[in-house]
């Protein structure tokens, strides 16, 4: 298992980088993950799809899919490409401190 | 003398009322509503493209699939009203039940897709989904000559998600057979990480889609389909052009459960107990196949295994006793891999599928390819019609997921008894 300093922190991650342990995540770790993928800034509305992605997970146990951010979060999918250019669930996963969303079967 | 209105008379509806009307007090009513009165039997929609299955054949009357004890009911379910305890439906006055039993399946939307069912739909674009697309592909499929086919999943969850894969297998074996497989280019594309979501799974059949000459992209998320230049469209700007699209719609829930407050998620299908069945929203409301919002796979061997678990409960709740937390998540599906051989898949909501035998007498092999699978595919036909919708168990093949016969990964040892006592 890999570790990541976010913050000054150690952190476990998986060999593609998502968090292990979901609840050692702050928020300010979220922008250094973010510079890390390629993401300069996160704007009001990275950080409402980054909530909201989060808030799923703690309620559901899991990630939602592009489809389910698109329906639910407000946000259409064309703009979470142009916040998360490749590919919104993952990405917001990933800085949401959450693992990766699958599909289901 | 309670009612037990069970909506949806496909596979899942059919089967637990025909269990109801096995296991209830005689004075207790037994309703099924269904719209129509054409029972499709769906897994013969894969082989209905390359010529292999009679369209006229694969539908039976509903009414005739039900036991004589359930009363039909032919009328659109608009909605459920789960503190009334009543459904209401068109051309019919509203119906009072005791327990719900949702069983409405699940449907495609090719129109939530920018573009899918515009002017190249049913020319250069088809989906095997349903029985008219079915149709119009063995048309297109028996006049094609060569060129690029790409088979679309556009995004989960979708009805046996084993059978884009298998389309993919038998195009690749009908071309063959037709000596033009050198002229067409078979692409399949998907929004997962891999041809499948289990990873041992993914690996396998990965490698078969490479043996067979068949192209992979993944990750792809469809946002448009483009019949100008009759290109596939991902939301990040990726570009899969294509002369004949195969495409998998998304699927949502049936439309009343839209309409019924609190009783589906945002894609209308149903949260439920995933060992009990019992729905979220209500003590006496019950839900079964594709309808529900499990992670369990959408296939009629899962309606099969749940049904045992359903009818139970049912009785359980009209009895006021506590309910069987029985399901396991089991799945059991052939996977036709062309050239008369099939391979089988067995897992549950912990086990992915693994490589092994099902522990039947003759061994029957998992996750590898054998002829004898290719006949257990086949007659499979005759088992749904006459042993599945009839709410029979069938032999040797238990509702809950044998962990004997199957090879785990190392280090993973589990007793043949072990998925029964595990929690999730
Ligand atoms: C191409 C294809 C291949 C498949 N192959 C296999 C396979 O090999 N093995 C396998 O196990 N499974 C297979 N399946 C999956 C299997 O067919 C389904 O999982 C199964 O039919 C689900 O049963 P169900 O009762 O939940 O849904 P359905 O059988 O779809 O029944 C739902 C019923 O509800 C009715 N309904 C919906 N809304 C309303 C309303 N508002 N009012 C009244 N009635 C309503 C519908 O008319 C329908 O009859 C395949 C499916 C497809 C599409």
């Amino acid at each position: 298992m890999a570790t990541a300093t976010y913050d000054g922190v150690e952190v476990e991650v998986n060999d593609e980088g998502f968090f292990t342990d979901p609840s050692a995540w702050r928020e300010e770790m979220a922008p250094i993950i973010a510079k890390e993928m390629g993401i300069d800034e996160l704007t009001p509305d990275h950080w409402r799809v980054i909530r909201f992605v989060r808030d799923r997970y703690l309620e559901t146990g899991g990630g939602p899919t592009v489809r389910v951010l698109g329906k639910t979060s407000g946000v259409t999918v064309k703009e979470l490409y142009r916040l998360f250019p490749k590919g919104p669930a993952k990405e917001a996963a990933k800085i949401a401190g959450i693992p990766k969303p699958v599909g289901c079967i | 003398m309670s009612t037990v209105a069970i909506i949806g008379a496909g596979t899942a509806g059919t089967l637990v009322a025909n269990r109801l009307a096995k296991q209830l007090p005689r004075n207790d009513t037994i309703i099924a509503i269904d719209l129509d009165n054409s029972h499709l039997y769906q897994p013969g929609l894969l082989f209905l493209p390359f010529g292999k299955a009679n369209p006229a054949k694969l539908v039976r009357p509903r009414r005739g699939q039900l036991s004589q004890r359930v009363t039909y009911i032919q009328a659109l379910v608009t909605k459920i009203d789960p503190k009334e305890n009543t459904v209401y439906l068109v051309d019919h006055p509203p119906l009072h039940y005791d327990v719900a039993v949702i069983a409405s399946g699940s449907k495609i939307v090719s129109d939530e897709t920018e573009g899918m069912t515009g002017d190249g739909w049913l020319k250069d674009a088809f989906t095997f989904y349903t029985l008219e697309g079915g149709t119009a592909l063995r048309n297109r499929l028996e006049n094609f000559t060569g060129g690029r086919i790409v088979v679309n999943v556009v995004d989960m969850p979708i009805k046996c998600p084993v059978a884009p894969l298998e389309f993919c297998f038998l195009a690749d074996a009908f071309f063959r057979d037709r000596s033009i497989r050198d002229k067409v280019e078979i692409t399949y594309v998907t929004p997962l990480d891999g041809a499948f979501t289990k990873p041992v799974c993914s690996s396998i059949l990965g490698s078969m889609l490479k043996d067979r000459g068949v192209e992979l992209v993944t990750e792809f998320n469809t946002g448009s389909v483009d019949y100008q230049r009759n290109t596939l469209v991902s939301f990040d700007g990726r570009e899969v052009p294509f002369d004949l699209a195969v495409l998998i719609p998304p699927h949502t829930g049936a439309e009343y459960v839209f309409h019924s407050p609190g009783l589906g998620d945002d894609f209308g299908f149903v949260p439920t107990d995933p060992k009990s069945l019992v729905s979220k929203v209500a003590k006496n409301i019950f839900v079964i196949g594709d309808a529900t919002d499990l992670p369990a796979s959408k296939a009629g061997s899962v309606a099969h295994f749940e049904g045992e678990v359903v009818s139970h409960n049912v009785q359980h709740f009209l009895n006021g006793e506590s309910l069987e937390e029985a399901f396991d998540g089991h799945a059991n599906c052939f996977i036709e891999s062309g050239h008369s051989k099939a391979m089988l898949i067995d897992f549950n909501y912990d086990t992915e599928p693994l490589p092994g035998n099902f522990p039947l007498r003759f061994g029957t092999p998992l996750l590898k390819e054998s002829r004898l699978n290719h006949l257990g595919k086949l007659a499979f036909s005759w088992v749904y019609w006459h042993v599945l919708l009839k709410g029979r168990d069938i032999p040797l093949i238990g509702s809950q997921m044998p962990t004997s016969g199957k090879r785990f990964p190392a280090g993973e040892v589990r007793s043949p008894l072990s998925t029964q006592s595990r929690d999730r």
